[in-house]
């Protein structure tokens, strides 16, 4: 009797289900489950300036400025910005009206102000962003004026992953003040978060899950910003093979990373698209340049990569198409420099990777009074970028073949990237990749070549300190003249190409899969925002 | 001096006529496993003679050789390989022949410490009874309620933390060693107890005790040689298992590093091409995986059947 009661009850509500699941319009529910190898590192908007920490923050946070799908710059929170005629240091930023918080709280000047002083706090992982900013300030209801310390013209696009937060919100919730990842602190904005943009955080378990549902009074909505997926549900699946499992079986319908060796199997299986496209990130090697004696190596009281001979012939050990072909199965672009094609200040002379030659190599290494070689360790992410220990192994190889032994250290992202930027850093040999969200060299520079101090060189672990380049590189963001600026680039360059003081290996290529009723191009950034996304009829 | 008598049966002889050595004689799984197992121990041994090429050593493989084909001939390299090279162009063969060397090694180094432990903790649980007994066989109840794999994971957990990551790569087997050594001695511990506390209350025990023999000499040389026949059963059965979970560990990416695979670590490798075609990669490590466990298991199963009086 209550079997069938059960029964009864369960034809009913499956009938509903199905009756409602059938109803066009706006209230069709629409969840997309979506994977990649990692997770966000946190949800703190600060915190940390890393790709896939960006990519879930989009969702939920958003800025004032912001880029299309193809990269071009577009008005964000803020619907114009101009230099003021009488002052040629302010930015003047004009806000949208009628946008609220998650929480309900109107979208203030006051938050704006609030959101870039925290951003440029010590333990800011964008304050590298902001090193021309000399001060913000309300200028009215909508307005808000940011100071530089010269004239910079490129300051909006600094600010395309400068999330806006609530002031309010952070002062009740005690996170005025920006995580301290390297330390390992944990705050309340870690897992909660207030933003006013497309999605809404529901719950969120680190390296577990995190589900948003629509933001249905987003402000965005219109013809090119569907907003259909009704809520998201965010899974990082670690384990290549599995990740992939997962959508042939059903489990998720949207996959970043998708390894190399399965494109050409998942093209081909009914009912899955996958999509491919450069991405804005160069993949290297960087070392410690400046130390007096390495604790790592096996080379007593002296620094074998303070010599630029051992670093040339480093970079000449490494076979990058070899590399290319067998490790990404063609699915990158071998480069000589750590700067992808489509950043301002590259050129295609930059860009060429010299030949291998071990011969050459090992007659350097023999000059420089290594002959012998030495050993040393490397340190390698394993969850981070395409293949990223398979490069590092190969990578292993190539130094053998020279005589450096080089122990492998590879971990996952969490504890890898703190050995980068801790101060000082706890690794001597190590690789990373690099995106450029400003498309400009001034962002690498800032970032990877000048000297780690409070503001700049926060991923910089080559300990390489030149006065000289630093005011270079300082120079930029207040240079107006764009011939002049792109002259001190182009010199730049010239200086830390001659010094080899990373050993690029590839501009990184992409591939998403999906399951045939979404199509979402490769974001060069690699951060797909899933507002643009439109279901397609099966 | 007397003439030399007539010489007695050779130690082996002995063996060969024993009760154990006759159903050795009418066992061919028994026969058959133990070929097996001193094959691959005699392949690991003798590995680096073995083996065409060292695949510690990256010197040695040539990433164009990378993902050839069983038996197929590399595109570029032109080179021919049996069981096909991984995407570091690594010789499977060779591959294999090292990676079983880990195995066993680490299989028998940790079930000789596990059994060193566990014999002892027993011994002294067994014979001195009372609080040390309750003290000993609680903290082996609190070890058998965990899973042995989290147990190894725990110490692995601890090694990460305490060893400064450049030291890593090279202690990485010792590790090994002691994290699957710790997590198995429990039943050892358990086993010997029991037949100690029967044998403790045995008339020579008390006789041996009556002459003044001190505890520890009672326990090593009378208490002792009566528990090998269960030790040993669950050693081999253990040196399995202690394969499988070294295997487990570098699947899970804390036991050897990539670029020193053991078996485990090329399935790990393997299973990223499974859905691409390259089964190799996966499939003969896989393979020796299961060939090497299972004769040690029969082997194992056999040997308890045949020392176990009741089945006789």
């Amino acid at each position: 009797m209550r079997a069938s009661r059960i029964l009864a009850a369960t034809a009913a509500v499956l009938a509903a289900a199905t009756a409602l699941a059938g109803l066009p319009g706006e209230a069709e529910a629409r969840t997309l489950r979506w994977a990649r190898s990692g997770d966000a590192l946190t949800l703190d908007p600060h915190a940390q300036n890393e790709g896939p920490t960006a990519a879930v923050n989009h969702h939920i946070y958003e800025t004032l400025v912001a880029r299309d799908p193809k990269g071009a710059l577009i008005p964000g929170l803020a619907t114009a910005w101009r230099i003021l005629p009488t002052d040629p240091t302010i930015w003047e930023f004009t806000l949208r009206e009628g946008v609220t918080f998650h929480d309900g709280a109107p979208f203030t000047a006051d938050d704006v102000v609030f959101s870039l002083n925290r951003a440029l706090q010590p333990t800011s992982d964008y304050k590298g962003l902001l090193t021309s900013v000399d001060g913000v300030s309300k200028a009215g209801a909508t307005t808000v004026h940011v100071k530089t310390k010269g004239p910079n013209p490129l300051l909006p696009n600094n600010l395309t992953n400068m999330f806006m937060m609530n002031k309010a919100w952070s002062e009740k919730n005690n996170v005025a003040k920006v995580q301290d990842f390297k330390s390992k602190e944990e705050n309340f904005a870690v897992r909660n978060a207030n933003g006013t943009g497309p999605f809404v955080l529901v719950s969120r378990e680190p390296d577990v899950k995190t589900v948003m549902k629509r933001n249905d009074g987003y402000w965005g909505k219109s013809a090119t910003v569907p907003l259909e997926v009704s809520e998201i549900v965010y899974t990082p699946i670690k384990a290549d093979a599995t990740r992939i499992a997962a959508l042939l079986s059903g489990e998720v319908d949207f996959v970043q990373d998708v390894p190399v060796q399965d494109i050409e199997r998942l093209k081909s299986t009914p009912n899955l698209r996958v999509t491919t496209g450069p991405e804005n990130r160069t993949i290297f090697l960087g070392m410690d340049v400046g130390s007096a004696d390495l604790k790592s190596d096996s080379v007593q009281g002296k620094n074998p990569f303070a010599d630029k001979r051992v670093r040339q012939a480093m970079n000449m050990a490494i076979n990058r198409a070899a590399i290319q072909r067998v490790v990404m199965r063609g699915q990158s672009v071998p480069t000589g420099v750590i700067m992808p094609p489509f950043v301002n200040g590259w050129t295609p002379d930059l860009d060429k990777a010299p030949a291998p030659d071990v011969a050459r190599a090992k007659a350097l290494l023999a000059e420089a009074g290594y002959g012998a070689g030495f050993q040393v360790t490397l340190n390698c992410p394993n969850d981070r970028y395409v293949n990223d220990e398979g490069i590092c192994q190969a990578v292993v190889g190539m130094m053998g073949q020279i005589g450096i032994k080089v122990n492998l250290v590879s971990q996952s992202k969490t504890l890898h990237f703190p050995l980068v930027q801790k101060n000082p850093p706890e690794t001597e040999f190590y690789l990373v990749g690099w995106g450029v969200p400003t498309f400009d060299s001034e962002y690498i520079f800032s970032f990877m070549y000048h000297t780690r101090d409070a503001k700049f060189g926060s991923w910089n672990a080559l300990r390489y300190a030149n006065a000289d380049l630093d005011r270079k590189i300082e120079s930029l963001s207040s240079e107006v003249d764009a011939q002049k600026r792109n002259a001190t680039i182009a010199e730049i360059w010239k200086t830390v190409q001659e010094e080899t003081l990373y050993l690029p290996i590839h501009h990184q290529t992409l591939a998403y899969a999906m399951t045939s009723s979404l199509d979402i191009p490769v974001d060069p950034e690699n951060q797909p925002k899933l507002k643009y996304v439109v279901f397609k009829s099966m | 001096m007397s003439a030399a008598p007539l010489r007695p049966p050779g130690r082996l002889a002995r063996a060969w006529d024993s009760d154990i050595g006759y159903a050795f004689r009418r066992s061919p799984v028994a026969m058959l496993s133990t070929l097996v197992v001193l094959l691959a121990v005699g392949a690991s041994v003798l590995a680096p003679w073995l083996a065409p090429q060292d695949p510690f050593d990256p010197t040695q493989l040539d990433l164009m050789d990378g993902m050839t084909p069983p038996l197929g001939t590399n595109e570029i390299t032109g080179r021919t390989f049996w069981l096909g090279t991984d995407p570091q162009g690594r010789d499977l063969v060779s591959a294999i022949l090292f990676g079983s060397r880990i195995s066993l090694l680490v299989g028998f180094a940790s079930v000789i410490l596990s059994m060193a432990i566990g014999i002892s903790a027993g011994l002294v649980a067994g014979y001195l009874g009372g609080r040390t007994d309750a003290l000993v066989m609680r903290i082996a109840d609190v070890q058998l309620s965990f899973p042995a794999i989290l147990v190894a994971l725990l110490v692995f957990g601890i090694f990460r933390g305490v060893v400064p990551p450049a030291r890593q790569e090279e202690a990485t087997l010792s590790v090994l060693i002691l994290a699957i050594g710790l997590s198995n001695w429990a039943q050892y511990a358990r086993t010997v107890r029991a037949t100690t506390l029967v044998e403790k209350g045995k008339v020579y025990v008390e006789a041996a005790r009556l002459i003044g023999l001190r505890p520890l000499a009672i326990m090593v040389k009378h208490v002792l040689p009566n528990v090998t026949g269960p030790v040993l059963v669950i050693a081999t059965i253990n040196l399995a298992l202690a394969i499988i979970e070294e295997a487990t560990l570098s699947f899970l990416g804390v036991g050897m590093p990539p670029t020193q695979p053991s078996l485990g670590t090329l399935i790990r490798v393997g299973q990223g091409y499974l859905f691409s075609g390259e089964l190799w990669i996966l499939a003969f490590p896989a393979l020796a995986l299961i060939v090497l466990s299972l004769a040690i298991n029969l082997l194992g199963d056999w040997l308890r059947d045949a020392l176990d009086p009741k089945l006789r």
